[in-house]
Parts: structure tokens; C-alpha cells; sequence
């Protein structure tokens, strides 16, 4: 036990005395949750519009209004004519524009209809379709403003409601997601990589001519990686939390243990790459590059599993933080319990006991 | 019975090309200090490696302080103080921590054994609170040794402890493990420097997985094939080839600023006809005369044949 303490002692001075290890082990997590929460979204904010005003009634500078008041759209002042608008998509800085034709307020009040344009940049259809919904909302409320009486026989009126995420704040869907991601890739590439790094400065030939057993070597490499990713967990989580407005509505014990049993399930992977590779480089490449792509991919919150072809569907089912994602969803922004995400679960301990058990049989007890 | 015994032991990494070792067997007695000599290449640090149980070998046994090397792979493991090639201690851990893991590792404790190192530890330990990877080559060599030897091991394997090392350190490293074999552990150790061998009890000469010969020093010497002559001249330049021109020459090799050479024996007098022969080639102030081997003209000697 001594033996074993004074192990991961070492392995702790090993991490704090390397900038390069601290800088994955702390840096990573926060800029990774920054970019994602903050940076990178897929929310439209902010878009240039175009509005062009042939009517100039009271009818189009009250829909003018309301649209510079949104907080999607910014209009450009400097767009008048007809002809303009498509210079101005041809520059690409403007995504879309809306026409108001002359009579527009006329034909509104007497004729019931009135007509107006709206040209989205269609080179990029998902921008389009989204600014045109917004549009057509924001359309739709004014005619409700101007005449909230009317009486349109055999409406349907849908009553909608965003459940867990009322803003529908895209963060809610990244952080989890960044979250699987960040403690996989610290997880396999610090203990694969600490590992490998004992095998290239020739200390593990000292290591294994000694008493101390080398499934104890295993172990005491996974014990402070363990403890150090949890602190990570912890900032992750603040971070979220303060910084992201994430809620944790579920149960915060639950949530730890169920992320301890991931972090455990990511070690092993690690051990299991240190056993196969030879040099920290590549070690450091196949935790790295290889573990990143299949977790963006198949985790679920970039790309919807559900419509991936089933090959993928059955590859992502490999993938562990593709389960972690679904238990930390339902935990944190559902507040379920572990009533909902035993399945999940089950099928984490599984990879992780049968991860565990491969690296510690592969691990050589000679060289070669 | 022998502390290290190897009875024809074969291995090879690939399976075309020449195997790493052919055929080795040598023991070594207790509280012995042997030498494995030998240029780099020639197998030493496969025989560490099996015999500190980190490699299997393909063919032939082993076995250390009675246990082999395969079976009783968990106890040799124990009783054995191993010092790599490599400098292998933890760079990031500074003189006493290395220490002290080692220690540990081996479930003993730095004082429980201090008197075994004091000696060596002594002279590094101003620098203790210094990291290993900022220490000089033979402080590295020295601190090495120490936590090779913490847990007080019966058999110490130092796998060319001296290589990269100055000629003072050199010099302190050999006195140490002098020391050390008075206090009854048996030493196994290798190198590529021949001055060393003469400090060895009994060694055996490698070259390309083989083992030439194995004896005392003195013995070595004193088996030398024939005779070997130095041979001096104000011009060194075209001495070699002109010598290596000569009908009678058997070796000749440059050793310094002289060449070393010895003749076939073939009952003709041949340092007269040396001389003869180089001042028709135009050298000037050629002398020769007959001097001891040392164990580098054993070795060539015995490569020579061998090939």
C-alpha cells in the first residue's frame, strides 16, 4: 500500500511539474467549453436586412420597427432601390432583404391583402429558411396587433412551449456534449501518453525489475488521473454553470458518480492505447486524433444520431460518450434520475469493466 | 552453485538476419565481479535483459540466485539491483525523490540501507534538492547506482555504467564497485572500454552474439596467439599501408600514435625484414619492439580468428 502511495505521489509530481500536461489538463476544458458556449453556435443573431420602402405608410414603418426591434435582425439604412438589393447580396454581407410595394398600408386596410417581398440568400438554405420563419413571425404578429378581433373562421391557433430550454439557448445542447468530449480526450490522452512516456525514458525496465506488481502499475497511473479529471469535472461544471446559465436540475451526486464511472471507462481506453503504442507521439496522436473525430461525430450534439444511415448508428453505439451524453442530458437538464438512465449506464460499466480488464491483460510484464 | 548461470542461450528480434545472441553460456560465481566486454552491438544488453527477466529468450535457460528466469521471474525481480544502459531514473524527480521512490518501490527505506550507498551518495548529495535530468553524466551514473543498489540487492546487473562518462568519474565509478564486491554482491557488468576489463575479476569477451573467451584478465593476456610488436616512425603518415603491404604481416592496427602489429608464423625472422622493407619505401626512424597485449589486442586477435 505504501508502495502504492508513493507511486501516485510521483505521478502527481510528474503533472504538476509539466507545463505541456497542465496546459491539456486545465487549459483545454475551459477553452473548449468557451468556444462552444460562447463562439461557436447555431443560432442566427444579429443578421444584416435590407428593408426597402416603396409605400412609406404608416402600415410599413410600423413593420420596419418592429423588425429593427428583433433581436435577429439589424437593417442597413444605406439599401433603397430595387437595383441596390442585389449589389448587395452579390457582396454577401446582406442575407436578406424585405419589400414593401407602393399602396402597401392601402391595399392592407380596404383590400384584406397586402403583399410584401422578402428575398433570403439562399446559398446557404438553412440561414434562409431560418430568417424567413423569423420574419414570417415577426409578419404574423403585426397583423395579430392590428386587428386582434379578427374573427378568421376554423383557426388553428398552435400554442407551443420549449420544455427544459424556453430561450432554446444553444449551450444547453453543446455543454453536455462538450463536456463527453473534453473528459474523453484529457482522460485516454494523459494516462495513455504517461504510460507510454515511462516505456520511452526507459524507467519502466526499472519499474518492472522491482517487486511492485505490474497491475499495480496500471492502477496507481489511473488513480491521480481519476482524481484530476474530477477536478476538471468540477470546473466544467462551474463554468456551465455561471458562466453558460446551465441548470443542474437533477441530482449532483448522481451526476458525479455517473460522470466517475465515464472518467473510468476513458482511462481504461488510455491504458489500453499505452499498451499498443511505443512512443508518446503516437500515443498521443491516436488518443487525440483518433478518439476526437468519432466522439464529435457520433456523441450526438453536433450531428442527430437519429438520422445517421444505420452503419453509424451501430458504430456510435461503440463510442462511450455517446451513452455519457444521453445520462448527463437527462441529469442535468431534465433532472431525471437514475430510474430513466440505467440502461445507459449499464452499458457504460460494461465497456469500462471490459476496457479495464483488456488493458490490464495486455499490459506486458516484459519487454516486447 | 553459480549465482548467474546462462547454459547456451539463443535470441534473435527478426527472423531473417543474424540473431542478437548465439549459443551463450557463462556463470558467474557468487560475490564475483565479472565483465561482459565488448563493442556496442556485440549482445550485451540482451543478456541483461533476460537475465533481469525482461526478455525471453528463444532457446537455452538461465537462472539467478537459484531462480530461473522464466518460472521465478516474480522473486528475481526482488533480489536483483538492475542499472540500465539508458539513463533511466526520473528526470522531473529531483536526487532525493528518485531515491526515495526507489526505496519504497522495493519496500525498504533510504536509511535502512544507507550504509550501502553512503559512500556514493555522499558526493551527490549537495545536490539532492537538484532535478536528475539537470545532472551532469556521471552524477546521473552515480545517483543510478544508488537506487539501483537502495533495497540491497544480492546480484547488481550495470549495463555499461561508465559510457558517457568523464575519465575521473570513471575511475571513482570502478573504485565503488570494488567496494561493493568486498560487501559480498555479485556484480555483472558490462562495457565497450577495454582499459576497464583489466579491473573485472573474470571476463568474457562478446562480439556479434558470441562469446570469444572467458578468463581472468592475466589469463587472457597470457593466451595471446604469438607475438605482438609496436612499431614507431617520425612519419606516421603511409606507415599503416605500407606495414600492411609486408609479406609477413599476420595484424596490424593503429593503437595510439604506434601501430600494433604481429606476424604470420611461418619460422622466418620478420621484424628485420620489416625494418628492411619500410626504409625501402622511403620511412625514416622506424623502430620496433615487442610488448605485452592488452585485452583490445586479445580482443582483435580473437575477432580476427573468429572471422
Amino acid at each position: 500500500m505504501k508502495q502504492f502511495m508513493v507511486f501516485v505521489r510521483k505521478e502527481f509530481y510528474h503533472v504538476f511539474r509539466d507545463r505541456r500536461t497542465l496546459l491539456i489538463l486545465f487549459g483545454l476544458p475551459v477553452m473548449q467549453i468557451l468556444l462552444f458556449g460562447y463562439a461557436l453556435t447555431t443560432e442566427i443573431k444579429n443578421a444584416e436586412i435590407i428593408v426597402v420602402d416603396h409605400a412609406g405608410d404608416a402600415a410599413s414603418q410600423q413593420l420596419t420597427t418592429m423588425i429593427a426591434a428583433s433581436k435577429y435582425f439589424d437593417i442597413n439604412a444605406s439599401v433603397t432601390s430595387d437595383e441596390d438589393i442585389y449589389k448587395a447580396f452579390k457582396k454577401g454581407k446582406v442575407k436578406c432583404a424585405v419589400v414593401f410595394p407602393i399602396g402597401f398600408g392601402n391595399d392592407l386596410l380596404h383590400g384584406q391583402t397586402a403583399q410584401v417581398q422578402i428575398i433570403a440568400d439562399a446559398a446557404d438554405p438553412n440561414t434562409a429558411k431560418t430568417l424567413t420563419n423569423y420574419l414570417t413571425a415577426i409578419i404574423g404578429d403585426y397583423q395579430q396587433q392590428i386587428n386582434p378581433t379578427a374573427n378568421i373562421p376554423m383557426r388553428i391557433s398552435p400554442v407551443t412551449r420549449m420544455l427544459y430550454n424556453p430561450e432554446l439557448n444553444g449551450s444547453m445542447n453543446f455543454v453536455p456534449g462538450v463536456m463527453a468530449l473534453v473528459l474523453m480526450i484529457i482522460c485516454t490522452t494523459l494516462t495513455s501518453v504517461s504510460i507510454v512516456r515511462e516505456k520511452e525514458m526507459g524507467t519502466m525496465e526499472i519499474l518492472l525489475v522491482s517487486p511492485f506488481k505490474p497491475t499495480y502499475v496500471v492502477l496507481a497511473k489511473a488513480v491521480p488521473y481519476l482524481a484530476l479529471s474530477l477536478i476538471d469535472l468540477i470546473i466544467i461544471l462551474l463554468l456551465s454553470v455561471f458562466l453558460l446559465d446551465m441548470p443542474i436540475r437533477g441530482n449532483i451526486v448522481l451526476l458525479f458518480l455517473e460522470s466517475t464511472l465515464f472518467i473510468i471507462c476513458c482511462l481504461s481506453l488510455g491504458l489500453l492505447i499505452s499498451s499498443v503504442t511505443r512512443t508518446q507521439q503516437i500515443a498521443m496522436m491516436v488518443s487525440m486524433m483518433g478518439m476526437m473525430l468519432p466522439t464529435i461525430l457520433f456523441t450526438g450534439f453536433i450531428f442527430p444520431l437519429e438520422n445517421m444511415p444505420w452503419p453509424l448508428r451501430v458504430i456510435s453505439n461503440l463510442v462511450p460518450s455517446r451513452w455519457f451524453y444521453v445520462i448527463i442530458k437527462a441529469v442535468m437538464l431534465r433532472g431525471l434520475g437514475i430510474g430513466v438512465i440505467w440502461k445507459e449506464t449499464l452499458v457504460l460499466a460494461g465497456m469500462t469493466t471490459a476496457l479495464l480488464m483488456i488493458s490490464i491483460k495486455s499490459f506486458k510484464t516484459r519487454l516486447s | 552453485m553459480d549465482t548467474v548461470i546462462l547454459q547456451h542461450v539463443s535470441k534473435s528480434y527478426v527472423k531473417e538476419g543474424p540473431p542478437a545472441l548465439q549459443d551463450v553460456s557463462f556463470s558467474v560465481k557468487k560475490g564475483e565481479l565479472f565483465g561482459l566486454i565488448g563493442p556496442d552491438g556485440a549482445g550485451k544488453s540482451t543478456i541483461f535483459r533476460i537475465l533481469t527477466t525482461l526478455l525471453l529468450s528463444d532457446k537455452g535457460s538461465a537462472t539467478v540466485a537459484g531462480y530461473d528466469v522464466v518460472k521465478n521471474y516474480h522473486e528475481i525481480r526482488s533480489c536483483v539491483g538492475y542499472m540500465p544502459g539508458k539513463f533511466s531514473l526520473y528526470q522531473d524527480l529531483t536526487i532525493e525523490e528518485n531515491l526515495h521512490f526507489f526505496a519504497t518501490l522495493f519496500g525498504t527505506t533510504v536509511e535502512a540501507n544507507y550504509a550501502l550507498i553512503k559512500d556514493i551518495y555522499e558526493q551527490i548529495a549537495p545536490f539532492k534538492k537538484r532535478r536528475a535530468g539537470k545532472l551532469s553524466g556521471g552524477m546521473k551514473q552515480k545517483l543510478a547506482l544508488c537506487c539501483a543498489l537502495i533495497h540491497r540487492p544480492e546480484v547488481l546487473f550495470l549495463d555499461e555504467p561508465t559510457t558517457g562518462v568523464d575519465a575521473v568519474s570513471r575511475k571513482e565509478f570502478w573504485e565503488m564497485l570494488q567496494r561493493l564486491k568486498a560487501e559480498g554482491i555479485t556484480i555483472v557488468v558490462s562495457t565497450p572500454y577495454m582499459d576497464e576489463a583489466s579491473l573485472c575479476e573474470r571476463i568474457a569477451l562478446i562480439q556479434t552474439g558470441q562469446i570469444l573467451s572467458i578468463n581472468t584478465p592475466a589469463n587472457i593476456i597470457k593466451a595471446y596467439p604469438g607475438k605482438l610488436y609496436a612499431l614507431m616512425a617520425t612519419k606516421v603518415h603511409l606507415l599503416l599501408k605500407d606495414t600492411r603491404q609486408y609479406a609477413g604481416i599476420n595484424l596490424c592496427y593503429a593503437a595510439g600514435d604506434k601501430l600494433h602489429l604481429s606476424f604470420k608464423d611461418d619460422g622466418k625472422h620478420h621484424p628485420a625484414g620489416l625494418l628492411s622493407w619500410l626504409e625501402s619505401k622511403g620511412q625514416q626512424g622506424v623502430r620496433i619492439e615487442e610488448i605485452t597485449p592488452d585485452i583490445e589486442d586479445c580482443f582483435i586477435a580473437k575477432t580476427s580468428i573468429h572471422e
